[in-house]
């Protein structure tokens, strides 16, 4: 029982197998979370039916979605790429990604501003809506935060091509957050 | 070390997390500095900070950016304090953490039973007695609902299907690394002066009440961190890293019933942390979820609450039945009875726990015409749940029992699950339920479930692997005195429960009226013997550990994996990778082998 065998651990493994387990995690991590965002769905309904406040404003809503959707576009571009092995393309899209993902959030922030006169966290409406897209907006920064600290890894190259895993984990993360936006976008927006 | 690092991570975590919304504050107009706001601000910094501090940043993070990580040079007994990533040692380090928070709320009811021996007010004021009742309460149910599976889930299960760790081994490590995030949480609401909501915390009351629910709210959520975190790894270690020819109809039940267990903490838990942030928004930013004037509607909250926590009630039973039905045929020497069965029972119960939450809702007045279904399928779940049974029966009949003392705990959850399931049936009938709920029948009911059930089968398993993990015997006399002391104590605690509650002793309450204080004395005198059974258990345990017999590899005769390496296994568990050959129970046929443990050429 040394420590050094102890720190070799897990070494003598196949990379495709690792990779299996690596994806396979991801998945019941994303499922499980996206159960809290059906939680507030149910949330949402079960206080609300389909009420929304007429002050919610629509255009920034709209805004928003369609940034949102961008990014997971470019997401998609920069895990692409690093399976091209075209480094400056990744890159490059990665920090479009995160470009777009902070707009979103300064959207939301300047949103939340507006909210806070019109429909404040003591309403009903106001403790869905800011529950709702805060818990969004935390996820959002969470990949933000990956997303990151991957395109440094990138950048000074020490995730490469044959070990794209953190690129492909961060951008399925990311569309993730995406796919629960276009649940929430029409739950808090559309339907009246 | 890496503890101290870890308390000066989190300390720093939250002065950041409160400086921030203090300022927030400040910049705002409101008035600067609130305890509860800044406190829930500063939850995650803290977290993330001890996280950090204790072992994320140097063994884990420092790749990320570029720097090389701490290699684990820490050995010998101080790995069980260090962010280990061994599954042999977080293993380890649940059974030890959670056994003490065990004997620690089990003294808390010890209090709460010194309260009650008569009529009238002892030694406690009614609202210092339902802060007692509250912390033995969640307590006793966050280790109903993490032991077995952090202990022996962790410790027993990669041995078991031949793997030589879990498949996310630093995961792992984080997910034990939250529980004494959660033993703070529950400290510091004992120190601003707890709370009386019990461990249901139930809104409105948990809104208005003292500042201690807040940190109930968080311990909590910080639980349910750890139970999604410890399901993705299980879920994931089942299903990849299983030896070869380990087929799913080969597993043997323990890992089966930690299987299904994780399929229910990976989906429900996010119901509690949802329940849980809606409390805490409520609390600090004025939410109005369960404000009825404002709109808002209480039920919600106990909805979301027992849409987690009835599927919880299985996370706490299946382990054990896991672990009663896999030494039942050991112990046997039988093949366990209606092996498939079983694994359908306990896939039923996971599958139907989804619908029945509101059965605890009967009398908080939701629509009567919702009475009907819920009365419904709660009894049908019974049906899964009888399949478990008669495989236990099955297992047990006809064998060539061998009464070592694994045996006596395995025998004693089906004994004392018996009545705590079939009272289950009397309170899932929504007429009787509008009588006895909120009575000590329902007290009788859970404990004989969740103690009788549960920590006898966490029992069972202590002892039943206590050599597998410690390479030492615990002693055979002294085990039997300690089955035979606590099941007769538990018994004569909980069984006059049922009657006393018939007869009107009301839950949660500090005094009752005077013709109950016979029985009442009664069950105190009974409840102090139970706890006294404990003292027993522990000397055996820690004498054991320290001097007790050395353990040969397989000291019951069992015929799993895990019984195949030494005791304790070596680091990765097997010299060679194991080829599993035929079922987990070959018993009564001598050419049979569950696995062949040779080195290939």
């Amino acid at each position: 029982m040394t420590a050094v065998g102890h720190a070799a651990h897990g070494v003598h493994e196949a990379p495709a197998k690792r990779l299996g387990i690596n994806r396979l995690g991801l998945w019941f991590f994303i499922l499980s979370e996206s159960i809290l965002f059906v939680g507030l769905l149910m949330v949402r309904f079960s206080l609300l039916g389909t009420y929304i406040h007429e002050e919610l404003s629509q255009l920034i809503g709209l805004m928003i979605t369609v940034i949102l959707l961008a990014s997971s576009f470019t997401a998609y571009q920069a895990e692409r790429s690093m399976a091209r092995g075209d480094l400056g393309a990744t890159k490059r899209n990665l920090l479009i990604t995160l470009g777009l993902g902070t707009v979103f959030i300064a959207g939301v922030a300047f949103e939340w501003h507006e909210a806070l006169e019109a429909f404040p966290p003591s309403t009903v409406f106001g403790s869905v809506f800011f529950t709702m897209t805060g818990v969004h907006v935390f996820h959002v920064l969470t990949g933000l935060v990956m997303l990151a600290i991957v395109h440094r890894r990138v950048r000074r190259h020490e995730t490469t091509s044959t070990d794209s895993w953190p690129v492909e984990a961060s951008v399925k993360y990311w569309h993730f957050v995406d796919v629960a936006w276009v649940f929430f976008y029409p739950a808090l927006y559309l339907i009246s | 070390m890496s503890i101290l690092k870890g308390i000066v991570g989190g300390i720093l975590g939250y002065l950041l997390g409160a400086a921030l919304v203090t300022s927030i504050r400040a910049a705002t107009g409101a008035e600067p500095w609130d305890f509860e706001v800044a406190t829930m601000g500063a939850y995650l910094p803290t977290v993330v900070g001890w996280l950090l501090g204790v072992g994320v940043w140097e063994y884990w993070a420092r790749p990320w950016f570029g720097r090389e990580a701490k290699p684990y040079t820490t050995v010998g007994w101080r790995r069980y304090f260090n962010f280990d990533t061994d599954h042999k040692v977080i293993g380890i380090q649940y059974l030890v953490s959670f056994l003490f928070l065990f004997f620690l709320a089990g003294l808390f009811a010890m209090v709460m039973r010194w309260e009650l021996m008569n009529p009238g007010r002892d030694i406690l004021t009614p609202s210092s007695y339902n802060g007692f009742m509250s912390l033995h309460g969640t307590m006793m149910v966050f280790v109903a609902v993490a032991a077995i599976v952090g202990a022996f889930g962790n410790y027993i299960v990669p041995i078991m299907i031949g793997a030589d760790d879990m498949a996310f081994p630093k995961l792992n490590a984080l997910s034990y690394w939250l529980v004494p995030v959660v033993v703070a949480f529950l400290t510091a609401s004992f120190l601003v002066g707890g709370y009386d909501t019990g461990w249901t915390g139930y809104a409105p009351l948990s809104v208005t009440t003292r500042t201690g629910a807040l940190f109930f709210n968080l311990a909590f959520l910080t639980l349910g961190l750890s139970s999604i975190v410890g399901a993705i790894n299980f879920l994931t270690t089942v299903h990849k890293m299983r030896a070869p020819g380990m087929t799913w109809s080969r597993l043997p039940i323990f890992v089966w019933s930690i299987y299904v267990t994780s399929w229910l903490s990976l989906i429900f838990t996010q119901f509690i942390a949802l329940a849980m942030l809606m409390v805490v928004f409520a609390r600090t930013l004025g939410m109005a979820f369960f404000e009825a004037a404002a709109g808002g509607d209480p039920l919600l909250y106990q909805n979301v609450f027992w849409f987690y926590s009835h599927p919880a009630v299985y996370i706490m039973i299946l382990p054990a039945f896991g672990v009663t039905l896999e030494i039942l045929s050991h112990f046997s020497r039988k093949p366990l009875f209606a092996y498939k069965w079983a694994v359908g029972g306990m896939i039923g119960i996971a599958a139907m726990s989804a619908f029945v939450w509101a059965h605890h809702m009967f009398t908080s007045g939701m629509p009567d015409v919702l009475l009907k279904p819920f009365l419904a399928s709660t009894e049908l779940i019974s049906i899964p749940t009888g399949l478990i049974m008669l495989s236990a029966l099955g297992t047990i009949w006809q064998g060539r029992l061998r009464l070592h003392v694994p045996m006596l705990f395995a025998l004693g959850v089906v004994f004392n699950f018996l009545f705590g399931g079939i009272t289950g049936v009397f309170l899932a009938d929504a007429p009787l339920d509008i009588q006895l709920h909120d009575t000590y029948f329902v007290v009788a009911h859970f404990h004989y479930v969740i103690l009788g059930g549960g920590i006898f089968g966490l029992f069972a398993a202590v002892y039943y692997w206590f050599p597998k993990m410690t390479g030492r015997m615990m002693n055979e006399t002294l085990g039997k005195v300690h089955f035979w002391w606590m099941i007769i104590g538990f018994n004569f605690t909980f069984m006059p429960m049922f009657w006393i509650g018939m007869n009107g002793m009301n839950r949660r309450i500090s005094d009752y009226v005077p013709n109950l204080g016979g029985t009442n004395r009664m069950i105190s005198l009974a409840g102090f013997f139970l706890g006294m059974s404990f003292v027993i258990f522990l000397w055996n345990y820690i004498y054991s550990w320290w001097r007790g017999a050395d353990a040969p590899s397989n000291p019951w005769g069992a015929t799993t994996l895990e019984w195949m390496t030494s005791s304790p296994p070596p680091l990765e568990n097997f010299d060679v990778i194991p080829e599993v050959v035929g079922g987990p129970y070959t018993y009564g046929d001598k050419s049979a082998k569950h696995a062949i443990l040779e080195p290939r050429l």
